[in-house]
């Protein structure tokens, strides 16, 4: 087994970009993490979340995939960073449209799109107004 | 950029004060979890925590060097979003499997 066996500490540049990532992932979860503490409402949060914390852990991820090589263990990495960006917009769109549907208001401004000034009965299910 | 010598020194202390950070924005999504006004506003932060340990789980890998924990990553990940899936469907259809 190639994945249980301690891989050796990597070299000067394997180690800068690996730093990098790290710091830049770091980064993003500590965005999105103080974006879905501070903002107002669900839909925010979640465009807060769903896109700032999805990018750093991918980012650490990718780290990850430099520390282990292309190969073997790596590979896993990768496919996590994979995994990830395929979810990601699934779980928020699946958690915006439970909220809008139990009927949580939008903010003061915040039409349904396509719509002015009438409040949305059902959500869209592939029909014209797709697009949330 | 730093020197050859002081890298060698610098990649595990940022890796472990990544894991720390990471470990600490996990404790303050807690606070939305349980205060959370609304049950979505709990269920993204609950989203969030798995996202965050799957980050938890690739830095561990990183500093112990083995390449184990990079399942325990994915297999996370996946799980994180099966919960959600269910719970965003739990709670508008009443049940998740009709």
């Amino acid at each position: 087994m190639a994945g249980t066996i301690a891989t050796s500490p990597p070299g000067v540049l394997v180690s800068l970009v690996v730093v990098t990532l790290v710091v830049v992932g770091s980064f993003f979860l500590l965005v999105g993490t103080v974006g879905l503490l501070r903002l107002p409402n669900v839909y925010n949060r979640l465009h807060a979340t769903s896109k700032a914390t999805t990018l750093g852990a991918s980012g650490i991820a990718l780290a990850a995939w430099a520390y282990f090589g292309p190969g073997g263990a790596g590979l896993k990495a990768l496919v996590t960073v994979l995994f990830l960006f395929l979810t990601a917009p699934t779980g928020g769109h699946m958690i915006s449209r439970a909220a809008q549907r139990m009927g949580i208001e939008f903010e003061d401004g915040v039409n349904w799109p396509g719509r002015i000034d009438e409040q949305p009965e059902q959500p869209a299910d592939g029909s014209e107004n797709a697009d949330d | 950029m730093t020197e050859a010598s002081a890298l060698g020194g610098v990649l595990p202390l940022v890796l472990q004060g990544a894991l720390v950070l990471a470990a600490l924005l996990t404790l303050a999504v807690g606070y939305r979890v349980i205060t959370g006004p609304t049950t979505p506003d709990r269920v993204v932060a609950l989203d969030v925590i798995a996202t965050n340990v799957v980050a938890i789980a690739a830095l561990y890998a990183m500093i112990e060097g083995l390449g184990l924990f990079l399942d325990v990553a994915l297999v996370l990940a996946i799980i994180g979003f099966i919960s959600t899936i269910t719970v965003a469907r739990y709670v508008t259809e009443g049940d998740i499997i009709e």
